[in-house]
């Protein structure tokens, strides 16, 4: 059906059955939104963690988030910066994937503090030694950058585009584009890598303590180049499910191809820099501490070598070779395989960096420390889910997010 | 943070760290001054019939 605020030359489903489909998304959203306020009126006593595990869940969900994020500061840097204007096609739905993935990593964080209303500490108590007030200051910098990429979009809802001012604003920020894409490129390059950098400096913490170049550890440029890698394809794959949910072909084959190929290169050269790192600290940083590999993969029910494996090999290695391969790109199913692994391979890399470091016993005396997150950290972690699945419905159905659409499906 | 706080400190970590943030905040707001003050010539320019945008 069409309406006025409906784009104009594309077809949406009628407003009962999309109305039914925000309905049991916000059940979902509305579970976590109970749950966010019991852990904000009762406190963090609702969830599971303790003084051993001051990160959790949520931090793990916020390093991810982040990670998969990331394909809109990456997109945006090839799209504006380098001038691959094959991405056009998808540049606006990675920056609302971004804009989702920024915008629940600060939820997260607003329940995660316990005080929400003295969130603005961070800022102007700010400790200025530490990573965690630079990601801070990146990451809600970075999310202001993803708002205004965001805003020329909502502003060329056929109805909003109607009024004067704010067809020449959405203009106008269209042309200054770069400028804002150039700072998101920088402060992303910051925040990613910093995150990377607070676990990589724990030396009180073997498993996660890494040396590196000056005051960065190696672990810094590793979550820089992962989220750089693994953000394009996480685009992809909300990209390739909007289509099979929508039934149509939104974006031109030769944007996909291009950002699978350029995803698969820096995956896999992550995955040399990544394996490196591994075995360097296998092999020299963690015995001089005073452990060997298997230490921190035997004698608890969880972390077996596995994880190392289905991080490095399977999450990581294979998708890189289809990705880099013609061959591998140009067979959907291959491509989305490959997606899918190496989103997941982030999301182990991330988990282990917050949650096997906390379990990982540090002294001879300890035992591992399990974790199992109460029913308040799922629900609300999976509140995000639900709010970006309503947020992309939303942009689906009253934006022209993809330029090309009318293009692509003639028979409308 | 500003330099007047009484946490202040002039040491180089204060002055990267909020250095930095004053900056990429400044670009950010410059950019999107640039942007509402140019719309508002252009919207009025439409007004007075002196031309403008065309749509993009």
């Amino acid at each position: 059906m069409t309406t006025p605020a409906i784009p104009e030359g594309v077809k949406r489903c009628p407003t009962r059955q999309f109305t039914l489909w925000l309905a049991v998304v916000g059940a979902v959203l509305l579970w976590g939104v109970y749950a966010m306020f019991l852990i904000w009126y009762k406190g963090l006593n609702q969830t599971g963690m303790n003084d051993a595990y001051g990160f959790a869940l949520w931090i793990w969900a916020d390093l991810a988030v982040i990670a998969l994020g990331g394909g809109a500061f990456f997109s945006g840097f090839l799209t504006y910066i380098i001038g691959k204007k094959e991405l056009k096609s998808i540049i606006n739905y990675a920056v609302i994937i971004g804009f989702i993935c920024y915008s629940s990593a600060l939820l997260i964080l607003a329940l995660d503090i316990g005080q929400p209303l003295r969130g603005w500490f961070i800022f102007w108590h700010a400790n200025v030694h530490s990573m965690l007030t630079e990601v801070a200051f990146c990451l809600s910098c970075y999310f202001a950058v993803l708002t205004i990429e965001f805003i020329p979009l909502v502003l060329e809802n056929p109805k909003l585009d109607r009024i004067p001012f704010l067809h020449h604003l959405s203009h106008n920020m269209h042309e200054v584009m770069a400028v804002f894409a150039a700072t998101g490129v920088f402060l992303s390059f910051f925040h990613q890598g910093s995150l990377g950098g607070v676990a990589g400096v724990l030396y009180a913490r073997p498993f996660a303590y890494r040396e590196g170049l000056l005051i960065w550890p190696w672990t810094f440029f590793l979550f820089t180049w992962s989220a750089a890698a693994v953000g394009p394809c996480f685009t992809m794959l909300v990209t390739w499910l909007t289509e099979k949910i929508t039934q149509k072909r939104l974006v031109r084959p030769e944007a996909f191809q291009l950002l699978a190929k350029i995803s698969g290169w820096m995956l896999l050269t992550y995955m040399i820099a990544k394996i490196a790192d591994t075995w360097y600290w296998a092999a020299v940083t963690a015995p001089s501490k005073g452990f060997s590999l298997m230490d921190f993969y035997s004698n608890n029910p969880v972390y077996g070598i596995w994880i190392l494996i289905a991080e490095l090999v399977i999450c990581g290695i294979v998708p890189a070779l289809i990705l880099i391969t013609r061959k591998g790109r140009e067979n959907k199913r291959l491509l989305v395989t490959a997606a899918i692994l190496a989103v997941l391979g982030v999301c182990i890399n991330r988990w282990v960096m917050v949650l096997q470091v906390m379990a990982a016993p540090l002294l001879p005396f300890q035992d591992w420390y399990m974790y199992i997150p109460t029913w308040q950290e799922v629900a609300t972690t999976i509140l995000p889910v639900a709010y970006g699945a309503i947020l992309i419905s939303l942009a689906y159905r009253y934006l022209p997010v993809f330029p090309h659409e009318k293009e692509l499906n003639p028979g409308q | 943070m500003f330099p007047f706080a009484f946490e202040w400190v002039w040491d180089i970590s204060h002055l990267v760290f909020m250095g930095g943030l004053w900056y990429a905040l400044s670009i950010i707001g410059a950019g999107m001054t640039y942007c509402i003050i140019k719309s508002l010539i252009d919207t009025v320019a439409d007004e007075a019939g002196e031309g403008g945008h065309g749509h993009h």
